[in-house]
This record gives C-alpha cells, structure tokens and sequence, in this order.
C-alpha cells in the first residue's frame, strides 16, 4: 500500500493532476467553460497513447516515430464500422484491439531485427505505408476522411454523445491504462524490458529471449495506441489519414519525453504541457509554432528529465 | 501495350528518382558520416525553392535565381550547424529526433511568416517552357533539364568523393569516422561543410521541382521520408548505394503507380484489382525497405569498411 501513498513532491503533484481530472467536469461546468473540457478529453486521450509510446521507448529503449499509425488504425476501427452503420462500441473495440495488435505483431516482427536509427526508420517507414494505403482508399473518404456520424454504443447506460460521459469513460480508460502499466513494469516482464534497454547481451546471457520480449512489449503498446485511437475517433467524431501522418508520431515522441521518459507519469504531464501550450500559444498568433518549436528545442537542449525530472532533481543533488 | 506512355512514365520515374537523390545523397552522408538523424532536411528542399522563387522575380533569370539560391541554403545550412545541430551530435538518436522536428516547425512558420501562406510559383524561361518531341513521344523541356542536371551533378558528386582530398575525408568518415578524427583531422570543419553541402543539394533538388509543383510550406515533410528509405536502402553513408536506390525507388514508385491495376488483372478481377492496386502501390517502396531491411540490414551498397 506504501507504494500508492505520494510522499515526494512528485508523487503530491501527479497526486493532484489525478484529482483535479477527476473534478473538471464540475470545474468546468461551475466556469461555464465546456471548451476546457474538451481540451481535457484531448489531453487524456493522447496521453494514453503517450503512455503506450513510453512503454517503448522510456522502458524499452525503442524508439518508435510510427506510433501516431495505431492512433490512425484505432479511429478508423470505430470510423468504417459507422460507415456500414454498425454502432457497437464493443465491436469497435474489439475490431480495434485485434486490428493494432496483428498491426503490431506483423511490424514488430520485421522491426525489432533492426536497432539504432533503423528502427527508428523502419517504424516510420510502416506508419508511411499504413497512412498511404488510408489516402488512396476512396471508399472511406481517402484524403478527406471520414465522419462519424455517431459515436460507439455501449449500451443504454452509458451515451458517449454527452461531453460528460464521454470524459469519465476516457479518465476510466486513462486510469486503467496507468493501473496497467505500474503493474506491467513492475513485474518480472518489465525487468526484462528495461534490463534489456541498458544491457541487452546480458539479459540474453541470463537466458531471456530478449526479440521475443520486445515484440510482446510493441503488441502491448500497439493494442493500448489503438484503444486510445478508438477514443480519439469517437472525441473528434471525424476521422482522416492525416492523424496518423509522420509528424502526429513526432509529437507524440515530444509528449513523451516533454514529461520524462521511463516515468510511469510522465507522459500525462507531458501530453497536458503539450496541448495547452499548443491551445494557449495558438490563441496569441497564428505563428505559434515558431515559438513552440523553438521551446521544444531549447527543452531537449538544455532541460534534462523533463518535468518529472523538473520535479524530482531537488532530490538528487 | 503503349509505348510512348511507358516511356514518359520511365523518364518520370527517373526524374523523381534523381530528385530524391539530391535529397538523399546530403541525407545519407550527415547520417553515415555525423551519425546524426536529420529530420529537418526537407526544410532545406523547402527554403530551396522560396528562395529561387523570390530570386526569381527579382533577378528575372531562373538559372542565375538557382545558382544564387543553392549558395543561400548552403549559408543557411552553415548557420544551422553551427547553431544548434552541432551541440547534437554527442546526443542519442532521440534527441536528435526531436530537435529536428522542432526545427522543422521554426522552418514551416519562418516561411510562412516570410512568404505568406499561399504558395509560390516559379515562372520558367520560355527557352525551358516547351516540350521536345522524338518520333511519336512529346516530353516537357524543363522535366528532361531535371534528369540532365540531375545526373550532371551526381557525377560531380562522385569526382568530389573520389577524386578530390575532401571526398577521401568523407569517405574516410563515413567509415570510421572516430579514426578521422584520431588521425588529426579538423572534424569540426568537415561535418560542417558536410552538412552545409548537404543542405545546398536539397535545396538545389527543391528548387528544381518547383517550377512544377510550386513552392509550399511543408512540401519536404512528405517526401524527406521517401529519401530515407532512399538512405536506408542504399545504405547509410553511401553516395553510389543513395544514387542506385533512389533510381530504383524513382521508378518503381511511378510504374508501380501506372501499371500495378494491369499487373494486377492479370490475376484478379478487374474490380478487385482497381481497389487493390492504389493502396498496394503505395505501400509498394515500404515493402521494397521492409524487405531489404530483414534480408540485408546495411543496405544494398554499404561504403567500404562501415561496421
């Protein structure tokens, strides 16, 4: 239970990120400030697929500028069933969660025989494909995308056509997604992962097939980036090969180490600084991108650990 | 079966594989060489051809508005190097990433707050404006100076590599480049002209398309990752492995393009094969790399001694 109980300034803070997720729906409504919410919705949709993407490259040591493709396979899981009008979200889960993981198992098969700057390639390469195939695809809309007319039915309990419901669903999904990881790292399976990052020949002299370690670690991540897309599908009830497209991936990437790789929080904090600096600094000039990414260079350059390490480097010296 | 149109697709499919070679061959060399992953290097295609462009209209000649604009991307790659990509290269592949995507969106919003948002059209020399006609086949002028120039300065390419001491240095560094420096060499210096160098060919390769295509914000995003399945392809570090691919992927993306519904009907319906066939040859150099890259990881022509 100890392990649960914040007791560093890190902890009380991602503490208080939890919570105030939980509250803002009340806060936003009490605001009258509904556009905030949606900006949370979005913020904890990628920040599940920040989660799964750190899984490869903060544990694992791989890094995949691909990830954005699982989003892409998630969301259009739930957009061409719409388009046939079968609104089952279970289907479009369950359609998803197969989908990304033969997506997953196929490519990571062919990936993880490669290291360094060619799995970084491969893994884009295969993102290109995915994304290409989706644009000359002219029955679902091709370069134009596709709308959703209705989101994903769970049952008569549970309307995801509420902005309010829809939230609590994906706070559920980001919770259980958080729940998930802790557990998974932590176990024997993600010693492996990690040990095999800073030493893999030792891991392998200790009798643990590493490749086939990697590859059940990119299925998991795949399947978790494909859930977060069935969501991210059903949030902006429009789907197009564009939020898949290469530099979808390289933000998430900036997501990721934005909060500190390898921290089981930090992708959700980055995710957060990711899009309300994006929303803020949008709004001031519509040449906000020079200033952001300028912030993300001068981040890499020059501050280490990201915000967890922001948080936690008092600690360490 | 047409001629003529196989034909024009071949000369198409070369003139954008020699396209993607300028890109690639810069590409390949910061990668073989700095072992630096250079994400923002369709920027360079991008500022290529605003600069020719602006010159353009400025100077009223497109091949004086091209000589002057590859010596502007070249100055533009210098200052970059200097400035920021030089404090990367003792950084992981990660960081690297990462700063080149950020500076891919300092470009993108650069031009856009320079130029505006609509995109630039180069007017071309009425003496390259029309077309040449051999027998029964019509081909536009300017599209065969792209394949004449592009093959001029990929045998001025291997004279530099081969021939002169730079070239030695390069190769030397592609290879082991760690020995280079050990042997007294001024590292710094030759990764700087290497970049800059780079940085001018794939601004010389923008420029080039642009007369067709246009100048536009982001038009290096898309196709700077066909150059490095170029790169990949070929081999990393390679000039002659980042020329043999680039062909290669130049023409089996076009005829893959043109004929894949044909080849497909062969075998399947025709309506089976008429949705297949785009997506297929989309994907069609992805498979080509994914291939390569399980069967023969350095490349199809790695340089000499590159572990």
């Amino acid at each position: 239970m100890k392990d649960y109980l914040p007791s560093t300034l890190s902890g009380i803070a991602y503490t208080g990120v939890i919570i105030l997720l939980a509250v803002m729906p009340v806060i936003t409504s009490a605001l009258g400030q509904g556009f905030y919410l949606d900006i949370f919705s979005r913020i904890m949709i990628l920040s599940i697929a920040a989660l799964s993407l750190n899984l490869l490259i903060g544990y694992g040591g791989m890094i995949s500028l691909g990830h954005a493709a699982f989003l892409g396979i998630g969301a259009y899981c739930v957009g061409i069933p719409v388009y046939y009008e079968i609104y089952n979200g279970w289907i479009h889960l369950g359609l998803a969660i197969v989908a990304s993981g033969i997506f997953a198992l196929v490519t990571g098969a062919i990936s993880l025989r490669t290291k360094g700057v060619y799995f970084i390639m491969i893994t884009l390469a295969f993102a290109q494909m995915v994304y290409f195939t989706f644009v000359s695809l002219e029955e679902y809309g091709g370069d134009d995308g596709l709308v959703i007319v209705l989101r994903s039915e769970f049952g008569n309990w549970l309307d995801l056509e509420s902005a309010v419901v829809l939230y609590y669903v994906i706070f559920f999904v980001l919770l259980l997604t958080l729940f998930f990881i802790n557990k998974l790292v932590k176990a024997r399976f993600g010693r492996v992962i990690v040990g095999s990052k800073y030493n893999e020949r030792r891991m392998q002299s200790l009798g643990f097939d590493t490749y086939r370690y990697r590859l059940v670690c990119y299925v998991i991540s795949g399947i978790l980036c494909g859930i977060a897309g069935v969501f991210l599908g059903n949030f902006t009830s429009f789907i197009s090969p564009e939020m898949m497209g290469w530099t979808r991936s390289g933000e998430l990437i900036f997501m990721v180490v934005f909060g500190g790789t390898g921290t089981l929080f930090g992708p959700i904090m980055g995710a957060g600084i990711f899009i309300l600096l994006e929303e803020w600094l949008s709004a001031i000039t519509i040449y906000w991108q020079l200033i952001f990414g300028a912030i993300l260079i001068a981040v890499v350059l020059f501050g280490r650990g990201g915000i967890h390490g922001l948080l936690t480097r008092s600690k360490r010296r | 079966m047409d001629w003529n149109l196989l034909l024009t697709q071949f000369l198409n499919g070369l003139q954008l594989g020699l396209l993607l070679f300028l890109l690639a061959s810069g590409l390949t060399l910061i990668f073989g060489i700095m072992d630096f992953i250079n994400l923002a290097h369709g920027s360079f295609y991008m500022v290529g051809a605003y600069f020719c462009a602006t010159l353009t209209l400025l100077t009223g000649s497109f091949v004086l508005a091209l000589l002057m604009s590859v010596a502007g991307v070249f100055v533009v790659g210098l200052v970059i190097e200097a400035s920021i990509v030089r404090r990367l290269y003792q950084h992981d592949h990660l960081d690297q990433v990462l700063v080149t995507f950020g500076l891919i969106l300092c470009f993108d919003t650069l031009v856009h707050l320079i130029w505006g948002p609509e995109g630039m059209a180069i007017p071309l020399p009425r003496l390259l404006d029309g077309q040449i006609t051999v027998g029964s086949l019509v081909f536009p002028t300017y599209r065969v100076i792209i394949i004449v120039s592009g093959l001029l300065v990929a045998i001025g390419l291997y004279v530099l590599v081969m021939k002169t001491r730079l070239g030695m240095l390069i190769r030397a560094g592609a290879s082991n480049r760690v020995m280079v420096s050990a042997l007294g060499v001024n590292i710094n210096r030759l990764f700087m002209i290497v970049f800059a160098l780079g940085a001018a060919l794939a601004g010389l390769s923008g420029l080039l398309i642009a007369p067709i295509t246009e100048a536009s914000i982001g038009m290096g995003n898309e196709i700077i990752i066909l150059a490095f399945v170029v790169v990949i392809v070929g081999g990393i570090g390679s000039i002659k492995g980042a020329f043999f691919s680039a062909v290669l992927i130049g023409l089996i993306d076009t005829m893959g393009r043109s004929y894949l519904d044909d080849f497909l009907k062969l075998f399947m319906s025709i309506q089976n094969a008429e949705t297949a066939a785009p997506a297929l040859s989309a994907m069609l150099i992805y498979i080509l790399m994914a291939v390569i890259l399980a069967v023969r990881p350095q490349g199809l022509f790695p340089p000499a001694g590159a572990r």
